[in-house]
């Protein structure tokens, strides 16, 4: 089963955007943010980037809405699908996404979303930052604790005290 | 397709807005970009008008690449007659407005005319308005920038504007976009001032179609790795451009206290490493920034350091990027300082009056030396201490520039040529420039192709039009060969020295086709041969222009353009009053190289100045490749060649 997911450190992103492009490029053939599956939100001024995409959740709150269960989870996969052939349109998935994660095509009259381009998702392959990365989340939470462990035992060297939420 | 944006002609005095398409001959003959302007410009601007009057025309152009796959695809160029040089003025920023730009449905967006009163042009899906400035005149570049963003509702709107700076007609004011990236060196920025045009807006969701959509993203898979490979970019991507100051400082070619030396000493706390960590402290191990589709992210982020000098001008903390190479000269070698606080303080300022930093610092320190040399005086400078190394008085200087609030200030921001005919006595001596516009930091002493590319730039002087700078790297001669035989043979000399006098007209004139070409595909310059001697040049770029668009140009092709374009610039300058050996608009060097030796660097820089005889050859033979006559002027058959001998009398093609 591939567990993976897309995973967003968003202190590595340089704000660059090319995931927007090779991601409408690679979905419909064009460049157009517009129909961008990803979207760098950005506060210039503060000089935060932070790309945002779907998260493809387990309980998925665009799946439970759905009213004629257009949008399913595909546990294979690891992605939650959107049925074309069964929605109706109503996009009562885009409101309730608590990401703004689904979106829709004004053009085509569709809602659309991240699929993991099918296993290669091309905003992962053209991140040279890997700002945005795939990856089990179990591993990923190996590594967050390998540098967190790292980052205590090099606070501690300074002899500085940790703080922890809620203390 | 990605060839069917628009031009929009806007005028200002009546309003009328004319939206016109982009015939496919006239990409063929100039792609778009800096080059397809250039045409514009000598069409849409009236042959001798007052740059700051409502017949200059001021353009702004994305290149025909913009915000496809093509690597940092984000170019724009601006391009005017300077109200500094009289000449042609062009700049060119990255950052993210040229996409906007072209999702919008436009290409070119050529204003002309004067507006009654503060406007700013709005560009959305296929549509061009002028609204009322009132909300957005008088602000700072970004505080501008986020009140139109929230006038119009949609923070995902991309700018170009200029600052106070441009508002108060200082001559060498910029475009800016985003928060530090500058569209300097030509003036743009003055000449919207001047227009009452205080920024155009662009926000579009217009698909730009891909020609081959899987071609393009394999192809640009490899485009990519060729750019990131080269290891100046991965230093570039570590400590942005300061570290070409870094290195060419502790080699003996930075211009130090206006042109006294060529080295600044003691610059250890303005060190690119010291810059990066500094810059780390804020932003942490990922500090950088990049622009549209870059993965060489050359750009810091940083905060102003909390420091006694920072607080006395009220910036401590602020946020900005950067600081440049060019900043480093401009606000440290220039004038003689070395503090990392006042580079930064400076740099800020810049950018949020939207001053062009090189000019900026560099009359600055021309000013510092007048003063040393007794020919300001404190009376001059009401009350500043302008000596070299006065940290506190350089930031002064750049308030007072921006705000035209003292006598000297005032003439400053007049520019180099005016300002030595207001001061008098000897000072235009001292005076370090090429057309009237301040020479780069660097100094060209040691290296005869570098100074052939300013004095023959057609900006002014210059570094971005034509610097072979590759020459400085010693490569062997047939690597030379390799690369300045392509894509049209050259069989004559080519030296590795960069102290040599031969073969350097024809590294010049090649990389002015090659610098010309890239900014018309609208493409950064650090991805082909500028600091790399491995980056892509015209053969990848005639593949990523049809994987792109579907144009097919061969790499000749290609290099036939840039010729073209580059003749239409050098036209333009002739038809506003450039002579060769006219020290004010013409195309030869500040007195002082020709009679100053270096005193400091290298033992092959020490001791080094350009020998004005052999100067003059290489510039007769660069010339001769241009297909001109001795004087510069291009031979008739030339501007057959090219499709041009009609250019004054024909009907604009667009």
């Amino acid at each position: 089963m591939n567990g993976k997911m897309l995973i967003i450190n968003f202190e590595k992103c340089t704000g660059c955007r090319r995931c927007e492009l090779v991601c409408s490029v690679y979905h419909e053939g064009v460049s157009n943010p517009a129909k961008a599956r990803i979207k760098v939100e950005k506060w210039e001024w503060e000089g935060l980037y932070i790309p945002m995409t779907c998260r493809q959740c387990v309980d998925a709150p665009c799946m439970n809405v759905c009213p004629v269960k257009a949008i399913y989870r595909n546990e294979a996969e690891n992605r939650v699908h959107v049925d074309h052939d069964i929605c109706i349109g109503c996009r009562s998935c885009v409101a309730v996404c608590p990401f703004g994660a689904m979106n829709f095509n004004p053009w085509e009259k569709k809602v659309f979303k991240c699929d993991l381009c099918g296993g290669d998702p091309q905003c992962v392959r053209f991140c040279d930052m890997k700002a945005v990365d795939f990856v089990s989340p179990e591993k990923e939470s190996l590594m967050k604790k390998r540098d967190a462990a790292l980052k205590i035992s090099e606070a501690k060297k300074l002899g500085a005290t940790i703080q922890y939420e809620g203390q | 397709m990605a060839l069917n944006r628009k031009v929009a002609i806007v005028n200002l005095t009546t309003g009328e807005i004319d939206i016109r398409p982009i015939p496919l001959e006239v990409r063929k003959a100039f792609l778009g970009g800096r080059g397809l302007a250039a045409y514009l410009l000598y069409k849409y601007s009236k042959p001798g008008c007052d740059p700051m009057g409502p017949d200059n025309a001021v353009i702004f152009s994305a290149g025909i690449l913009g915000g496809t796959l093509a690597s940092a695809s984000a170019r724009t160029d601006v391009m005017t007659k300077n109200p500094l040089t009289g000449l042609l003025g062009s700049g060119n920023f990255g950052g993210f407005f040229a996409p906007e730009l072209r999702w919008a449905g436009f290409d070119h967006i050529v204003v002309i005319g004067k507006a009654p009163k503060p406007v700013y042009i709005w560009v959305h899906d296929g549509e061009v308005e002028i609204r009322d400035g009132k909300n957005v005149w008088g602000k700072s570049v970004t505080e501008a920038q986020w009140a139109v963003r929230e006038e119009l509702g949609d923070p995902d709107i991309k700018c170009a504007v200029c600052g106070p700076a441009a508002e108060k007609g200082v001559k060498f004011a910029n475009v800016m976009t985003g928060i530090k990236n500058s569209n300097g060196r030509g003036g743009g920025g003055t000449v919207m001032g001047s227009k009452n045009l205080k920024l155009v807006a662009a926000r579009g969701t217009m698909d730009i179609k891909i020609a081959h959509p899987m071609e393009a993203l394999e192809y640009d898979k490899k485009f990519i790795e060729q750019i990131t490979s080269a290891k100046v970019n991965q230093t570039m991507g570590e400590l942005g451009t300061p570290f070409i100051w870094g290195a060419t400082n502790s080699w003996g070619g930075i211009r130090t206290n206006n042109f006294q030396y060529n080295q600044l000493l003691y610059a250890d706390e303005i060190e690119p490493e010291n810059i990066d960590a500094w810059s780390k402290k804020s932003f942490g191990q990922y500090n950088m920034a990049a622009c549209f589709a870059c993965q060489v992210h050359c750009r810091a982020r940083y905060r102003v350091p909390d420091t006694p000098l920072a607080r006395k001008f009220g910036v401590a903390n602020n946020y900005d990027e950067g600081p440049e190479y060019t900043s480093q000269g401009a606000f440290c070698s220039e004038p003689g300082c070395t503090r990392l606080d006042t580079l930064l303080i400076c740099n800020h300022l810049v950018d949020q009056y939207g001053l062009d930093n090189l000019e900026t610092g560099s009359l600055i320190s021309w000013a510092m030396e007048l003063y040393e040399q007794g020919i300001l005086t404190k009376k001059d400078t009401d009350g500043i201490d302008l000596r070299f190394g006065n940290d506190e008085a350089l930031i002064e200087m750049i308030h007072h520039i921006a705000k035209r609030d003292t006598w000297l200030g005032n003439v400053l921001a007049e520019g180099g040529i005016r300002a030595s005919e207001i001061i008098g006595k000897d000072s235009f001596k001292y005076l370090i420039h090429v057309k009237g516009m301040s020479n780069l930091h660097s100094d060209e002493r040691a290296t005869p192709g570098l100074a052939l590319n300013i004095a023959t730039a057609s900006r002014g002087s210059d570094h971005l039009r034509s610097r072979p700078a590759i020459d400085l790297y010693h490569l062997p001669e047939p690597v030379l060969r390799k690369i300045y035989s392509t894509p049209i043979p050259y069989d004559g000399p080519l030296s590795s020295d960069h102290t040599e006098y031969v073969g350097k007209p024809w590294q010049v004139f090649w990389q002015e086709n090659c610098y010309m070409a890239v900014d018309c595909l609208g493409i950064c310059k650090y991805h082909t041969t500028f600091l790399g001697a491995t980056l892509p040049n015209f053969e990848e770029w005639s593949k990523v222009l049809y994987y792109n668009t579907g144009l097919e140009m061969s790499p000749e092709d290609i290099w036939n353009v840039a010729i073209r374009c580059n003749m239409v610039e050098r036209l333009f300058n002739l038809r506003e009053g450039m002579k060769k050996d006219d020290p004010y608009k013409g195309e030869i060097l500040a007195e002082r190289y020709f009679t100053e030796p270096c005193r400091r660097g290298a033992p092959d820089v020490i001791g080094k100045y350009i020998d004005k005889e052999k100067f003059l050859k290489m510039r007769e033979e660069f010339y001769r490749y241009k297909g001109c006559d001795e004087d510069g002027i291009p031979l008739p058959e030339t501007l057959k060649r090219l499709g041009l001998e009609n250019l004054d009398d024909e009907p604009s093609r667009i």
